[in-house]
């Protein structure tokens, strides 16, 4: 391994070996090893075949990959926590893995106990932490409350507490999971602030990721794994677009309609039976249609018919109803099919967009919530790395002739 | 000694702080506190002193029966809590497990070195008895230092076997209570040695529990206590065999957890 290196994955593979009937009493283990003679009970799952990579000293890394694409299972092999099962991984120095915030924080000590905890869990003595105390406290906002419990601490306050902690920590690589940047906006923000200073300061920087945005934003280079393997390794960009592409892919442009695994909520009353969206690949076309249709279970008045569009990260991009939009719907009648078109401006940045239509009564009440209903992906020749992508229109003057199609 | 620290840090610091926890969380919430650690052990031991003493006299003729009971009930607590304890430890810690890679055995130590502190709570107790009930000390009591060497190796030797067994077989919990209760009446804590048959007695004190105990009434209390020398005529090598025993539980009990502890994340 050369001096330039901060982490070389070479050759990983990882077996699970999954029992069809977990072996976790000395009856099934007698039982089971009778079965195995018989013709095996087990199965093994590749959660990852063949990988390899590496990642220089100072680089900000990031491996993308859709959920159990084995990406998870990557990170927890980097941070030391799983072994693999053939391969290597070595790192030059420390890495310090966050996968989730406060590890070890226990709600029945104080704030304050809690520092000095989680700052053993990540490797600072006592001493250490009491150097740096006053400054994790105020960092957190936090000064007075450090003496109460934790399991009275709002979310939002235990959130600011670990990740003043996270900050903190001395490490030569850094693995952070995207569940970190999870919270309010407020919080991201802090988040995303703390990734640029660390991108400044050449930290050396792992990044796991489904948000293309982020990937783009900050990392230099990155891998894509798909289906335990890795699909293509290099620069963030190339990497973001082959992520999209696979969204394309596998996209259906049939609409969808409720099934048995349809996670939706609400009292009923009338519900959605279709929703569409056209076209479920966007690039350049102006607008995107969402089609609706709803059917009434009983007369209803008084309803509202919305729309919510979130990323990947669940993050609401945008979103209307029809009370906003100051129209009234009319009585419904018993078994009447009432259909809700929605245009919308393409406004979207690349990547996955998750679509939601709702019906509500106007004091609020929900008839029908249809959690994910469709999705559609926005894959452009030209996009941004933030929330939203309108069209511009970039004019530049210069105080000679020269134009800008001649530089 | 430096590059050991080093080396050792992150598991001394860790360890620190988890014992520091557990002894914070234990009396967390009750009025008295730590003054529980004193005095759960002595009403305990007041029950037992009532019940062996007065109702049915199994300690008649045993010189200084208060303080000989006293020491093997503390003794036998100490075994109790770190092997009981220790089975769920790991399980226990299963989401920390999953999210930070760090020494496991910290886990064990940790809930052992919190019942060594107990234990030394527990000795001031026994050290009051000892002084109002008049026991001669010699200095035959330096030989407790040893055996308390050799009690917390055999305990944390058999709690680290059974937290890594416990993360495969659940059973183990079951038949660990269903062991400890028959180990508790084959280990001479209530009753003298010299009630039980000799040929009894001779297999009895083979077990490293009955030594440790018998070897600790000796040195603290008087001649009364049989050591497991005495029971075999005076043979001063048949200590190796309950130290045999111990030695090759640590071996064992060692080497399963080490070899096991790189899987535990993904199997609790």
């Amino acid at each position: 391994m050369s001096d330039e290196v901060a982490v070389e994955v070479n050759q990983v593979y990882k077996n699970f070996v999954l029992p069809h009937e977990r072996v976790n009493s000395i009856k099934s283990l007698v039982t089971s090893a009778a079965k195995k003679r018989a013709g095996g009970s087990s199965e093994v799952q590749h959660a990852l075949k063949d990988i390899s990579f590496s990642i220089n000293k100072g680089e900000f890394f990031g491996i993308v990959g859709r959920n159990g694409s084995g990406k998870s299972t990557m990170l927890k092999i980097l941070a030391g926590i799983y072994q693999p099962t053939s391969g290597t991984v070595r790192t030059a120095g420390k890495l310090v893995p966050f996968i989730e915030l406060g590890v070890g924080f226990n709600p029945e000590l104080t704030g304050r106990e809690n520092v000095f905890l989680n700052g053993a869990m990540l490797g600072f003595s006592q001493k250490e932490v009491e150097a740096m105390y006053e400054d994790i406290v105020s960092f957190a906002e936090l000064e007075r409350f450090m003496d109460q419990k934790l399991k009275n601490y709002s979310s939002g306050m235990q959130v600011r507490l670990a990740f003043s902690m996270a900050t903190r920590s001395e490490a030569d690589v850094l693995l952070v999971d995207e569940v970190l940047a999870v919270g309010d906006a407020d919080f991201q923000r802090k988040c995303f602030d703390y990734f640029r200073e660390l991108k400044k300061n050449k930290k050396t920087v792992i990044f796991v990721s489904h948000d293309m945005n982020a990937i783009r934003e900050y990392c230099d280079r990155a891998v894509l794994i798909e289906k335990s393997e890795l699909v293509i390794s290099g620069s963030a960009n190339d990497v973001a677009k082959e992520y999209s592409k696979m969204f394309i892919e596998t996209a259906a442009d049939t609409g969808s309609e409720p099934t048995a695994k349809t996670k939706r909520w609400g009292v009923g009353k009338i519900r959605y039976s279709k929703v569409k969206v056209q076209p479920t690949v966007i690039s350049e076309q102006p607008t995107l249609m969402i089609t609706t249709k709803a059917i009434a279970e009983q007369d209803v008045e008084d309803i509202v018919f919305g729309i919510l569009i979130k990323n990947a990260s669940d993050q609401n991009i945008t979103g209307t109803n029809t009370q906003l939009q100051g129209k009234k719907i009319p009585l419904v009648k018993k078994g009447d099919e009432i259909a809700v078109d929605w245009e919308i401006p393409n406004i979207f940045s690349d990547g996955k967009y998750i679509v939601e239509p709702a019906i509500v009564f106007a004091d609020g009440e929900v008839c029908d919530w249809w959690e994910e209903a469709t999705t559609f992906t926005s894959a452009k020749s030209h996009t941004t790395p933030y929330l939203v992508d309108p069209s511009f229109k970039i004019s530049i003057n210069y105080p000679d002739k020269r134009t800008s199609k001649g530089l | 000694m430096q590059k050991l620290l080093q080396r050792y840090r992150y598991s001394v610091i860790l360890l620190k702080q988890l014992v520091k926890t557990d002894f914070k969380l234990r009396y967390q919430g009750s009025a008295l506190g730590y003054m529980w650690s004193l005095l759960r052990p002595l009403l305990l031991f007041l029950i037992l002193y009532l019940v062996f003493t007065v109702f049915l006299p199994v300690g008649k003729g045993v010189p200084h029966y208060p303080q000989y009971l006293l020491l093997g009930i503390v003794l036998w607590n100490y075994f109790a809590e770190v092997t009981t304890g220790s089975v769920a430890a790991i399980v226990g810690k299963g989401d920390l497990l999953r999210k930070i890679n760090f020494p496991k055995y910290v886990i064990i130590l940790a809930s052992s070195f919190s019942a060594l502190i107990n234990l030394f709570l527990n000795s001031i107790v026994i050290a009051i008895f000892i002084y109002f009930g008049h026991v001669g000390i010699s200095w035959n009591a330096l030989l407790l230092i040893p055996l308390i060497v050799e009690l917390f190796i055999l305990a944390i030797s058999i709690a680290f076997l059974l937290s890594a067994l416990f993360v495969r077989f659940r059973d183990v919990s079951y038949i660990w209570e269903v062991v400890m209760q028959a180990a508790f009446y084959a280990t001479p804590i209530l009753y003298a040695l010299q009630r039980v048959p000799h040929e009894y007695a001779k297999f009895l004190i083979l077990n490293p529990m009955a030594q440790i105990i018998q070897d600790a009434r000796h040195a603290l209390i008087g001649p009364y206590a049989l050591t497991i020398s005495d029971i075999y005529g005076g043979d001063r090598l048949i200590w190796l065999i309950p130290l045999g025993i111990t030695a090759v539980l640590a071996i064992s009990g060692g080497s399963y957890f080490r070899a096991r502890s790189k899987y535990f994340a993904e199997e609790v």
